[in-house]
């Protein structure tokens, strides 16, 4: 077992930003250099300790690993549980590289400097908690928590409407989790109800259950992925006075909810435009490059797993067609790809523009997931593994798509402070002909731009590209409108280009430096490695997200 | 049954530590002031490490405890497991024969569910001298007057003999009427004080009258059909044999309700009535009026904002507690059959009070009356768990007791902070106060975290269980009245529940950015000196166990675990 100063790594990983956190706050206001040296240092250091994580994951063995089980709160079966597979391998790697870029980037920052690295550091704990956890308890715990630090980084040193975005941010985001809230608590509840005998029965089938002692409430995510969608067959009939189908689809509408709100799912989208606008550079990077993941990690590590059966199961409209929780969820996927990319391109606020781009972007992975809960569902429901080959690519391209838009949307938001930084206004319409004063800014612009849009070579191709073949024999009509979106995508990637960069120049900057520091193309840099990397040899990453891809669809 | 003792009665100390400070400092001139403070500062915080010591020595016998009532409950040849159960929970115990002829013994001990209580008065006794250091009117009174109030609700939650209980919470009462009404805010203070003095004794009488039905109904199931268990009771130590079958004693109560005194057929003449199930709302509700159980919850907040910081911070951070755990064990305890017939018809008015005393706490302008209402909310959940009856519900309760008494007390002492400097209370008028007391503005997001569920902090550990507790209960549950059959209902009566959650967000976010953050009105408040260490010390006291508690609750919950599985055992057993 690896252990650093004595606790598990992956217990280290959560807690550490917290203490990091704390210890900032502790530091004297002034000079700030102490504050903004101090937590790079820590984020760092942190961040080394994640990639070692990522290197030393062995995508060859089965299983989770650098796992790690304590009692927590035993009356009610909720442990510390944590443990990682490959896909929160790559989510772990995400953060821990974005967080030390975002603090750097946020040396900025001259208003109560320790506080908000701080609570840079703090929402770090609240993502890594998440990814790593393996209990249902300990999992919303983090996903709760994360949300505090960003309310505060949105309200304290956002942009001229933080306070009506980060309010919308919070209550929208609990409003979703509070069905979150209450589903948890009736799963983990529930299992107590299925009789010792089908429990027994269930331990032969699944090793992983060997642990879980019959008629006791349980919140761990290994347990319940193999008793929670039993529960139909081994209670039948009615719980709660109402039949099991309706408490399962009850439950499943209720995490499905709160995840569609994160990723953000269309139509839950609405508070992302004004959060990520509004929010400072570092909040921004964070916001979309790993919180938004969040979302899409929940869909892959619970939605599908316990509602394998509720996915596929047909609901009737209007009595003329017949439609499953998965088509829908391919046709809300659509929908963001489409609309999230005409509404980038009807902006005229640069990080609007941005923050409607992850829409378009997330909408692929959510394309991608759509794909893995049919065919996990169907493989369930009726054992067919007809085209477990496609979902196995498409899950793989969401999962990527994960990470590569965290590098790519990060690395747009750093851009897009970067020139606010220097401007003090958001608006394109103020901008143009920057190329002269910028060209290394130009440059990098383009490049993290062309990686934003999926050019080959690039990262954003080699994701979009696995979820669209995977995509295409399960939902072909969709994916189509899907592919005819990218086109859109590339409409306002390019007039985001051709406003910032090419054009008149606005004599109005005509004495400003608009350059970009190299402080910035220091936080920069390593995002661009990754772009190229992964966009030429994507096989540096693939193996760890396939192994595990394959074994959760059980192929 | 006990495996670690202190060599003096900590009990009898911590109870009677106060009343004699509190006599001490009336006999110092009113001048000597910072005399007053010292001798009131040392007493509570005596007092305080006392009852961590209590505490932590408690929790060292947990697991033997719960060892203990494992085998009570495996074995099937004890003739009365719910009584030994409660009684080999119990440590530190003292009895002394007091009044024989009437059965009343001067008998304290504390179990797993008392014993968070002890500790929680401790912290909010020497946080309510700290906040009040500054209290310059006739001090004296004041800190003699406090020490008497935490004198008689630490006595509540020790005592084993109801009429114990009964003489420390009127004990309780006097001093809170004279502190209210003398140091309170002058606008409200005297119809508070009155108000509140009057309906908690009405309450108290209520139960006070049921408690000796109890009493004289145990004696007469003891002289008759009772006399053989009375005599083994006796015979193999489980009472005291100096006891009469005429006493107060909680355990020889709950003797006879597991052997059914309560539960016979055709009380008052009436077939279908048991003793229990006419007097269990009685008591129930008589306790749960200091509990703040809707709708007699009415004294509360007007309670809350007249009196002087202090005593809000005792009152809704100890006062209610005091309630809700009376009536756990006078009626939960002593009417098990009782309760499973009212509890689950009560179980709406604590959604009453959950939902409703949120959307009012939202609606509040005076920031003292906020947190007042938001006290009437989450009580409703310490009432709410009690309806589970199940392990889980109630051991939650048992948490959001103590979790809520640390958080309220806490935002009570914010307030008193800043009301210090401000001289005023109202929200609008406040602004930007996190620049001039950044540690209050912190302290004050964690305790309005804890209020709002965040987990990570004590009131997750609390609300979860209840809430779980509550679907776990939903397909035992049903309510039968006139020919219609309710059941199933306790899972839309939590689905409900859990929208306070969404509403105490709001306004808890509301209050936050409208007092702590926002524009500070410079001109308005030209002076806001910064804050005292005895202020510090306050936050730090109050706050810490919030976070303890939020990341580690297995510090907490297996004593109250404990503490419940005995109420159980008499709820399994009726």
């Amino acid at each position: 077992m690896t252990t650093i100063l004595g606790i598990d790594a992956l217990s280290f990983l959560v807690v550490a930003p917290a203490v990091a956190a704390a210890i900032m706050l502790l530091l004297p206001r002034s000079p700030k250099f102490i504050g903004r040296w101090a937590a790079l240092l820590l984020s760092l250091g942190i961040g080394a300790v994640a990639v070692y994580v990522f290197l030393q994951y062995d995508s060859a063995l089965m299983g989770y690993q650098f796992e790690s089980k304590v009692p927590w709160f035993e009356l009610l079966g909720a442990s510390w549980h944590v443990g990682i597979d490959g896909v929160s391998a790559v989510m772990v790697l995400l953060t821990g590289i974005l967080t030390p870029l975002a603090v750097l980037i946020s040396w900025e920052i001259e208003d109560r400097v320790n506080i908000h690295m701080a609570l840079i550091l703090f929402f770090q704990t609240g993502l890594m908690g998440v990814f790593v956890a393996l209990d249902l308890m300990i999992f919303f715990l983090f996903w709760e928590l994360s949300l505090v630090p960003m309310y505060f980084l949105i309200n304290q040193w956002g942009g001229p409407n933080r306070e009506y975005a980060s309010v919308k941010f919070m209550i929208y985001s609990l409003g979703g989790s509070l069905g979150f809230l209450l589903a948890t608590q009736l799963v983990g509840w529930s299992v107590s109800q299925i009789p010792a005998d089908a429990v027994l029965a269930l331990q032969e089938s699944t090793p992983a259950l060997a642990g879980y002692a019959a008629g006791r409430p349980t919140f761990d995510i290994v347990y319940l992925t193999a008793l929670w969608p039993a529960l139909a067959d081994t209670i039948g009939g009615l719980f709660l006075g109402i039949d099991i189908a309706t408490v399962k689809g009850l439950a499943f509408v209720a995490f499905f909810l709160a995840f569609a709100i994160k990723v953000p799912v269309w139509p839950f989208h609405t508070w992302l435009p004004d959060a990520h606008s509004e929010a400072p550079t570092a909040g921004s990077m964070l916001l979309a490059g790993v919180m938004l993941k969040l979302g899409a990690y929940g869909f892959l590590r619970l939605v599908i797993p316990f509602f394998p059966d509720v996915w596929v199961a047909p609901i009737n409209v209007l009595g003329v067609f017949e439609v499953n929780a998965a088509g829908i969820f391919a046709f809300l996927a659509m929908l963001g790809v489409v609309l999230g990319a005409f509404a980038a391109f009807g902006q005229n606020d640069i990080k609007r523009l941005v923050a409607y781009s992850s829409v378009n972007h997330m909408g692929f992975v959510v394309m991608g997931l759509a794909v893995t809960a049919l065919v996990y569902g169907e493989m369930f429901v009726n054992g067919s593994s007809a085209m477990m080959q496609d979902a196995i690519l498409a899950t793989n391209g969401a999962v990527l798509q994960m990470f590569n838009h965290g590098l790519s949307s990060a690395g747009m938001f750093l851009l897009a402070g970067a020139i606010y930084h220097k401007t003090h206004t958001r608006d394109m319409r103020e901008y143009g002909g920057f190329w002269v004063k910028a060209p290394i800014y130009g440059g990098i612009f383009i490049f993290t731009s062309m990686a934003s849009l999926g050019l080959p070579g690039l990262n954003g191709f080699v994701s979009e590209f696995l979820v669209v073949r995977g995509a295409w024999p399960v939902f072909t009509a969709l994916t189509l409108l899907a592919m005819i979106g990218l086109l859109f995508t590339g409409s306002y990637i390019l007039k985001g280009i051709r406003a910032v960069l090419h054009g008149p120049f606005n004599m109005k900057w005509r004495d400003y430096d608009l350059e970009i520091e190299a402080r910035e193309v220091i936080a920069i840099a390593p995002l661009m490695a990754l772009m190229l990397l992964t966009g030429i040899v994507p096989n540096w990453i693939m193996p760890v997200i396939n192994d595990s891809v394959i074994r959760i669809l059980g192929g | 049954m006990i495996v670690q003792e202190f060599v003096f009665p900590v009990l009898s100390v911590i109870v009677l530590l106060p009343v004699v400070a509190g006599v001490i400092i009336l006999f110092i001139p009113g001048d000597r002031r910072d005399l007053i403070r010292g001798i009131a500062i040392t007493a509570a915080a005596a007092v305080l490490a006392l009852s961590l010591a209590v505490y932590l020595g408690y929790n060292n016998q947990v697991s033997a405890v719960m060892q203990n009532q494992d085998m009570l409950l495996a074995a099937d040849d004890i003739e009365s497991p719910g009584t030994l159960m409660f009684q080999s929970g119990l440590a530190f115990e003292e009895r002394i024969p007091w009044v024989q002829s009437l059965g009343i013994s001067y008998h304290l001990a504390v179990d797993g569910l008392s014993a968070p209580m002890v500790l929680l008065t401790g912290m909010v006794a020497v946080a309510g001298v700290l906040i009040s250091w500054t209290i310059e009117d006739r001090t004296r009174e004041f800190m003699a007057f406090f020490l008497l109030l935490v004198a008689g609700v630490y006595g509540v939650f020790v005592a084993v003999d109801m009429f114990v209980l009964f003489f420390f919470y009127e004990l309780a009462i006097f001093p809170m009427y004279l502190l209210i009404a003398t140091w309170g805010w002058v606008k409200l203070r005297e119809y508070a004080a009155m108000k509140l003095t009057l309906y908690i004794l009405v309450g108290s009488v209520v139960a006070l009258v049921g408690v000796i039905a109890m009493v004289i109904t145990a004696d007469q199931f003891f002289q008759n059909e009772g006399a053989q268990v009375f005599q083994n009771a006796v015979a193999s130590g489980l009472l005291p044999s100096d006891l009469s079958t005429f006493n107060f004693s909680i355990t020889s109560l709950t003797l006879a309700a597991e052997h059914g005194a309560f539960d016979a057929a055709g009380y008052a003449g009436v077939e279908a009535l048991t003793f229990a199930k006419l007097w269990f709302p009685f008591v129930f509700i008589g306790f749960g009026v200091l509990a703040g159980v809707f709708p007699f919850h009415n004294w509360s907040p007007d309670g809350h904002v007249a009196a002087p910081t202090a005593v809000s911070m005792i009152h809704a951070g100890v006062l209610m507690k005091v309630g809700a755990y009376a009536a756990l064990r006078a009626s939960v305890q002593l009417m098990p059959e009782g309760a499973q017939v009212h509890l689950p018809w009560i179980v709406f008015l604590t959604l009453i009070n959950v939902v409703y005393g949120a959307f009012i706490a939202f609606r509040q302008r005076d920031f003292k009356y906020v947190i007042g209402f938001s006290s009437v909310s989450h009580m409703g959940l310490v009432s709410m768990g009690w309806a589970t009856m199940n392990l889980i519900g109630m051991t939650g309760a048992g948490i959001q007791m103590f979790s809520h008494g640390a958080m309220t007390a806490l935002f009570f002492g914010c307030v008193g902070i800043v009301y210090d400097r401000a001289h005023t209370r109202d929200i609008p008028s406040l602004g930007g106060f996190a620049k001039k007391l950044p540690w209050v503005a912190l302290a004050f997001i964690v305790g309005g975290l804890t209020s709002m569920g965040m987990p990570g902090l004590s009131g997750f550990i609390a609300e979860y269980p209840i809430f779980v507790g509550m679907w776990d209960a939903s397909p035992q549950i049903a309510l039968t009245a006139g020919g219609v059959t309710l059941s199933d209902y306790y899972a839309v009566i939590v689905v409900i529940a859990a929208l306070g959650i969404v509403i105490t967000a709001a306004y808890v976010l509301r209050v936050v950015g409208q007092v702590f953050f926002g524009e500070f009105n410079a001109q308005r408040y030209p002076d806001i000196p910064a804050i005292t260490m005895p202020e510090r010390v306050v936050l730090i006291l109050l706050g810490a166990p919030l976070l303890i508690l939020g990341v580690y609750p297995a510090i907490m919950a297996p004593m109250i675990e404990s503490g419940v599985r005995s109420v159980l055992a008499m709820l399994g057993g009726a």
